[in-house]
């Protein structure tokens, strides 16, 4: 590295220190810490000055558990790295789209969010066809469009068109915070309110200077493990139902409610909703409420276990899931993926681990990984954190540290810059904030882990069959609204 | 195969008795806002300006609170000075009509705010807000009505609590309501998220691709609204403002069991 302000999980550092340079070094230095195994974690712009915007990436070290912040200014165009670095691409089409920079280069600067621009790549010959879909739907389910080129029944190529859910919230967050902020945060993306809520916290703390207390942390974290809890079984459920296989699908459908149940219990809301707050949380867990949680998990353990357990044990379930929808670990490395979809296909990627905040520092949670990066992978995956994750919830409500919940946040300092990075269930959400003189914030930029992996899904479609779409789209089930914003 | 038989036989029936029993709401579920007027501080704006989608008004006479705005949050409760704000167990807040979803607190000490009826009690108490669909209507789709979703731009929380209303805890089917792949098959549209300007096309056109007579549902702040995103140039402030509402479901998101009343006095099931 030739030079980087060098930050860990949710450090703050003055903005000043990010260094700036030339075209040619932020290039090379992308390029040379991604061929050492970091990762993009996050690569965005914001207008320093009319006419010029300031380009900011964050590496992501595993390894080391560091984060490098480097930037670079640039007028209206910049060589692309799209070429050299893949997993730099949705970041260069979005800094593209938000500020008209234009990558150099770039072999299809496709739009990320402008649905009315999207482009679809042709294909000439006998029997080949496009099949659209989207975006409404056939289930109950956001809107994207997917565009097929299949020659008969295998495809050759899926694009994949988001934008749809596009309502402006990284926008809204210029001067922020303000009373709306929390509520954008907890609403990115529905189902992942913990996750992101968490990732501003941090982020809030950070820059105030908030020590938040050990029991707020903790209680965080079982909210945490409660989402991914709930996603999960939930997920299994659905690749239960699109195989048609019923007992499966029927009780984790209902288990998946028991899970969303338990962080109600937490906090009133099913989705963790008002929860997490910058300094803590705003709820605390009574005695008699903790030992509530404690039967319903142990309840939905045994439930869980013996629901998901058919399906290893069903050689149909298994011959539908094997061998289907690929992603090589040598593919999920490329695309700078995470998550599940990463760690099935036998990446060692887990904020939790590579990266520890809060209450992970204290308590670790094993890393799961599975190698066959296809459907079966990705199922089989879930069910091996659902292990752990009931674990991890069960230990901290035997051990809860006592003392307050919730700490007074001040404002946050001017000029500085922070990283907060969260494992949400989908996989690494990474928040970047920097702050302007007054202390509110000049950019806030949100990565949801599914801005990583749509590509993979469009790669796992390559040479299968259309009619497995809706189980191989599914088993990454990643979110449209934490894509578009 | 004797274990799918035996996993049959332990996880059991887990289909909730709702209507007929009383509903499973979580401890600290937020349902209708409470407000006890006589404690509210002359001239105090303190949950109107706390509130963050201004769902919350004054004109000096009371308060009135727009559900169709409300975040079920806790911002107002936390920022009045005199703790006048609760939130009851009361989780039928559906209406037909938007104006329907204001509730009124009268300033005065003693007088009947026009919110919801307080008892749980059903027979005796009609709740006006929803009225249920006219009789050729009711005709055709009281027992059996087709729903085609379209999320225009919704998180995915109110999404996933209609999907579990599909799941055997609430068994949607049995009342004969059922989401259908194609509008064509459908009988009307539930429509989430706050109508982002990109989905706004897909919409009108799924509603044209309806055959009449259809209904159209809007679930949850943002598709009421726009929810904690009114006024965003990205986004159109609700379904109404792009096809017909028939019946409006409060909430961020609102609790399955809120859809399924909003759903059964629509259809004159309860």
């Amino acid at each position: 590295m030739l030079s980087a302000l060098t930050l860990h999980n949710g450090d703050t550092a003055d903005a000043q220190k990010v260094p700036s340079l030339s075209p040619a070094e932020f290039r090379q230095s992308i390029v040379k810490a991604v061929a050492n195994g970091a990762r993009i974690a996050s690569l965005f712009g914001y207008p320093l000055a009319p006419g010029t915007i300031r380009l900011v990436v964050v590496l992501a070290d595993g390894m080391s558990g560091s984060l490098a912040v480097l930037s670079r200014d640039a007028q209206d165009s910049y060589l692309a790295l799209m070429h050299d670095c893949p997993q730099a691409d949705p970041f260069e089409r979005e800094v593209s789209e938000q500020y008209g920079l234009q990558p150099e280069g770039h072999p299809a600067p496709n739009s990320l969010r402008n649905t009315a621009a999207a482009q679809f790549p042709k294909a000439l010959g006998e029997e080949v066809h496009e099949v659209a879909v989207g975006p409404v739907h056939a289930g109950i389910i956001e809107p994207g469009h997917f565009r097929f080129l299949a020659h008969g029944e295998e495809v050759l190529n899926l694009e994949i068109a988001l934008g749809y859910q596009h309502r402006g919230v990284e926008r809204a967050l210029v001067g922020a915070p303000d009373k709306r902020t929390i509520h954008y945060m907890e609403m990115l993306c529905g189902d992942s309110s913990i996750g992101h809520a968490t990732a501003y916290a941090q982020a809030v703390e950070a820059l105030s200077l908030c020590r938040v207390p050990p029991r707020a942390e903790a209680l965080r974290a079982i909210a945490l493990e409660l989402e991914r809890l709930a996603n999960h079984t939930g997920d299994l459920g659905a690749l239960a139902g699109d195989i048609a296989y019923l007992p499966t699908a029927s009780y984790c459908g209902r288990l998946r409610g028991d899970f969303l149940n338990m962080t109600a219990l937490l906090c009133g809301n099913r989705f963790g909703r008002n929860l997490v707050r910058p300094g803590g949380v705003r709820f605390d867990l009574d005695k008699e409420r903790a030992s509530r949680l404690l039967k319903g998990l142990e309840a939905a353990t045994r439930d869980v276990t013996q629901s998901v357990s058919l399906l290893w044990n069903t050689p149909s379930v298994l011959a539908r899931f094997e061998g289907v929808g690929g992603v090589s670990r040598a593919m999920a490395e490329t695309l700078g993926m995470v998550g599940p979809a990463a760690r099935a296909s036998g990446l060692e990627r887990d904020v939790r681990f590579e990266f520890p905040a809060g209450f992970y520092r204290y308590a670790q949670i094993p890393v799961c990984t599975w190698h066959t990066g296809d459907v079966f992978s990705r199922a089989y995956l879930r069910w091996l954190e659902i292990q752990r994750s009931l674990t991890f919830v069960r230990e901290r409500l035997m051990t809860l540290p006592t003392g307050d919940v919730r700490v007074p946040c001040e404002n946050p300092r001017p000029g500085q810059i922070t990283v907060s990075l969260v494992e949400g269930w989908r996989g690494g959400i990474c928040h970047v904030a920097i702050t302007d003189e007054g202390g509110r914030f000049l950019r806030y930029k949100v990565v949801d882990p599914s801005f990583h992996n749509w590509k993979g899904l469009a790669l796992a479609m390559r040479g299968g069959q259309i009619s497995d779409f809706p189980l191989i789209n599914k088993s990454f089930n990643l979110s449209y609204a934490g894509h578009d914003l | 195969m004797w274990d799918v038989v035996i996993a049959r036989l332990k996880q059991g029936n887990r289909t909730v008795s709702y209507p007929k029993g009383e509903p499973a709401l979580p401890e600290m579920y937020r349902g209708l806002p409470v407000i006890d007027a006589a404690r509210c501080p002359s001239g105090c704006r303190e949950c109107v300006d706390a509130c963050p989608t201004q769902a919350i008004k004054t004109d000096g006479q009371g308060l009135k609170v727009d559900l169709g705005r409300c975040l079920f949050c806790t911002d107002c409760a936390d920022a009045c000075p005199e703790k006048a704000f609760t939130y009851s167990r009361e989780f039928r807040m559906a209406a037909c009509k938007k104006e329907d979803l204001i509730v009124v607190i009268p300033a005065e000490a003693g007088t009947q705010s026009n919110g919801l009826g307080p008892a749980f009690r059903r027979g005796d108490v009609t709740l006006a807000k929803v009225q249920a669909l006219d009789a050729k209507m009711l005709k055709l789709f009281g027992r059996s009505l087709k729903l085609r979703q379209v999320s225009a731009g919704g998180c995915n929380g109110c999404e996933a609590d209609v999907n579990v209303l599909n799941t055997i805890v609430y068994d949607l089917g049995r009342f004969g309501i059922q989401f259908v792949a194609s509008p064509r098959h459908a009988d009307g549209l539930l429509i989430t998220g706050p109508v982002t300007e990109n989905m706004k096309s897909a919409l009108l056109e799924t509603y044209a691709a309806v055959p009449a007579p259809k209904i159209v549902i809007a679930v949850g702040a943002c598709a009421i609204s726009g929810g904690p995103y009114i006024d965003h140039p990205e986004v159109h402030n609700g379904a109404d403002s792009i096809v017909p509402v028939d019946l409006y479901i409060p909430g961020c998101p609102p609790h399955p069991l809120t859809i399924l009343d909003g759903l059964l006095r629509l259809l004159d099931r309860i």
